[in-house]
C-alpha cells in the first residue's frame, strides 16, 4: 500500500460570513488548497467533502459546480465534530486501496449562534432542564466534572485552558479571535453550565479547511518539497462502557483511537512536538492530555498548571487557538487542524512555530461518538 | 405512549418511568442475563456483550449517589435556570440523568456520592400538544 502526503492544506479565516452559501464557503478553501498544491480541479480525481449542517444536499458536488464539474466521485459525509476527520480519512484510504493517486478533501460549515445540544426531539413534552441538559456546554460540563471527581480537577485548572488557547490565537491570524483573556477575566465570564464559563465555550464560526492527498508516485513527481507524510489515520466509535448511553463517554472513544494511531505510525507520545486536540469546551481539553498520552492518568492538572502543554513548553497543545479561539465550524473543524499541524511540519508557521517539530497529532470527537485521529510527518 | 394517553392519569415522561400516576412510580431497566449490563427504555439486543432476546425488564431502586453534576445557568427559553444537571448510579444497578432539586444550586452544596433518593412529581407544568400532563423523576438529597 502506497504511504500517502499531503501536498496542499489551507482553511480560510474563520468567521462569519452569512452573506455566503456553504459550497461558496467550501469551495475558498478547496481553491487555497489546490493552489498551495499547484495542481488545478482537473487534477483531482475524487472530491471527499465533510459538512453537518446540510447533509442531505449534496455540498460535494455544489462545491464542484462552483469551481469546476469535473465529473469525478463525490462522496459527502457527516460524523458529528470528527466530519471533517471523517471526509480526510475517507480521502485517505481511496489512496491506500490504490484506487486514486490524488484527491480532495474539503470540509466546510456555516454556524447559527447559541446553544448546540439539548433541543429536545422526541415525543411528549421537551426533556431540556426537565432531565438534566443535554446541551453540549453541559455534557461537557459533566465530562470534566468526572475528571475533578477523579483527581481533584479545579475550576481554575480547566479555565487556565482558556487562558492558553486564548493566548496562542493571539498568533494565528486565521483564528475569529485574537484576544488575551487573562485568567479571571475566563474565570468571571458569565457561567453558562458550571465550570465552563462563556470563554470555556467553543466559537461558533463559519469555516472551511481542505487538503489535497496523493500517493507516494504522486508525490515524488510533483517534488517533496512541502510534502506532508500521514503516518495514521484513525476513526473510532463508542466502545462499551457502563455510562456511556446517558454520560456521552470520549474518553474511551479517544483512548482506543490514539492507542491504534501511535502503533500505526510506529511512534509514542513521546516522540509528538505538537498536538491540535479537540477543545470543544475548556473541561475536554484536560481530558485529552491524558486519553491522548500525553501524560499519566491524574496528571493533566500539572501539565496545564505547569505550562508544558503551552507555546514553548514540553507538549504544546491547540496553538492555532484550538476550537476556544480559533473557533470551531463543525465539519471543517477536522481538515482545519490537519492544516495547522501541517503549517508547523513545513516550518511556515510565523510567530506560533513549534520549533523543530517533526510529528504532529489532531484528535476530533464528534459526540455520540466518533473519534478521529491523524499523526503527520514532516518530510523533507 | 398512545395506549396511555385515552387514561386520564398524567404520562410517564419517558417510557422506562412506569406505574405514572400510581402511588408507586418507578423506573424500569432491561437487564443483560448474559452479562448484567444495564439499560434504559427498549431494545432486544445488547451493546455490551451482543446477547439477543436476553433483557429482562428490572424494577431499579428509587436510591442512588450522585457521580458527577454540572450547574446549567444558560439554557433554552422558557427553562428555568439554574438548575443542576445530575448523572446518578442507582444502587443495585443502572445510571440515570436527571435533575437534581431540593438543593440549592451552588458547587459548596454538592459532593460527588451524596446520596439521592429519586422521587416523582409533575414536568414542571409541561404539557404536550393535545395538553396532557406528565409525570416526571427527580433527584432529591436522601432524608
Ligand atoms: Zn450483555
Amino acid at each position: 500500500m502506497s504511504d500517502v502526503y499531503v501536498v496542499g492544506v489551507d482553511m480560510i479565516k474563520f468567521g462569519r460570513f452569512p452573506e455566503k452559501t456553504v459550497p461558496q464557503l467550501g469551495s475558498q478553501a478547496a481553491l487555497m488548497a489546490l493552489d498551495d498544491a499547484g495542481l488545478t480541479i482537473q487534477d483531482m480525481q475524487a472530491l471527499y467533502c465533510g459538512n453537518l449542517g446540510q447533509a442531505n444536499a449534496m455540498v460535494g458536488q455544489r462545491i464542484l459546480q462552483e469551481i469546476g464539474q469535473t465529473g469525478v466521485a463525490v462522496v459527502n459525509c457527516a460524523n458529528a465534530c470528527a466530519t471533517g476527520a471523517t471526509a480526510f480519512r475517507e480521502a485517505w484510504m481511496s489512496i491506500k486501496a490504490g484506487v486514486f493517486d490524488c484527491v480532495l478533501a474539503v470540509g466546510v460549515e456555516q454556524m447559527g449562534r447559541g446553544l448546540l445540544g439539548g433541543g429536545g426531539g422526541g415525543e411528549g413534552i421537551p426533556k431540556e432542564g426537565l432531565l438534566g441538559s443535554g446541551t453540549m456546554p453541559a455534557v461537557f460540563a459533566e465530562a470534566g466534572m468526572e475528571h475533578a471527581r477523579n483527581y481533584g480537577t479545579t475550576f481554575e485548572q480547566f479555565a487556565k485552558v482558556s487562558v492558553k488557547n486564548h493566548h496562542h490565537s493571539t498568533l494565528n491570524p486565521k483564528a475569529m479571535y485574537q484576544i488575551e483573556t487573562p485568567l479571571d477575566t475566563v474565570m468571571n465570564a458569565e457561567m453558562i453550565s458550571y465550570p465552563n464559563t462563556k470563554l470555556m465555550c467553543s466559537v461558533n464560526v463559519d469555516g472551511s479547511a481542505a487538503a489535497v492527498l496523493v500517493s507516494e508516485k504522486k508525490a515524488r513527481e510533483l517534488g517533496l518539497n512541502r510534502a506532508v507524510k500521514v503516518k495514521a489515520s484513525v476513526l473510532t466509535s463508542d466502545p462499551y462502557s457502563d455510562r456511556d448511553l446517558v454520560m456521552p463517554d470520549v474518553n474511551g472513544v479517544t483512548r482506543i483511537a490514539a492507542k491504534q494511531a501511535y502503533e500505526m505510525a510506529g511512534i509514542g507520545p513521546e516522540d509528538v512536538s505538537l498536538v491540535e486536540l479537540h477543545d470543544c469546551f475548556a473541561t475536554a481539553e484536560i481530558l485529552h492530555y491524558e486519553n491522548l498520552g500525553l501524560c499519566s492518568d491524574g496528571d493533566a492538572g500539572r501539565m496545564i498548571d505547569d505550562g508544558e502543554v503551552a507555546l514553548g513548553g514540553r507538549i504544546p497543545v491547540n496553538v492555532s487557538g484550538g476550537l476556544l479561539s480559533k473557533g470551531h465550524p463543525l465539519g471543517a473543524t477536522g481538515i482545519a487542524n490537519i492544516y495547522e499541524v501541517c503549517t508547523h511540519l513545513r516550518g511556515e508557521a510565523g510567530d506560533r512555530q513549534v520549533e523543530g517539530a517533526r510529528f504532529g497529532m489532531t484528535h476530533v470527537i464528534g459526540l455520540g461518538s466518533a473519534c478521529g485521529i491523524h499523526i503527520l510527518e514532516k518530510v523533507a | 405512549m398512545s395506549e396511555q394517553a385515552v387514561g386520564n392519569g398524567p404520562l410517564p415522561v419517558v417510557p422506562y418511568l412506569k406505574g405514572a400516576g400510581t402511588e408507586d412510580p418507578y423506573l424500569e431497566g432491561l437487564k443483560c442475563d448474559a452479562c448484567n449490563a444495564i439499560f434504559l427504555g427498549d431494545r432486544v439486543t445488547c451493546s455490551k456483550c451482543g446477547a439477543r432476546d436476553q433483557l429482562q425488564a428490572t424494577r431499579l431502586e428509587n436510591k442512588g449517589k450522585l457521580y458527577v453534576y454540572s450547574i446549567v445557568y444558560r439554557s433554552f427559553p422558557g427553562i428555568d435556570v439554574p438548575y443542576i444537571s445530575a448523572i446518578v448510579d442507582l444502587d443495585g444497578g443502572g445510571t440515570i440523568k436527571g435533575n437534581l432539586i431540593g438543593v440549592e444550586a451552588d458547587p459548596a452544596n454538592l459532593t460527588f456520592d451524596m446520596e439521592l433518593d429519586v422521587v416523582y412529581g409533575d414536568a414542571l407544568g409541561r404539557k404536550d400538544k393535545d395538553g396532557n400532563s406528565y409525570i416526571s423523576y427527580f433527584f432529591k438529597p436522601a432524608v
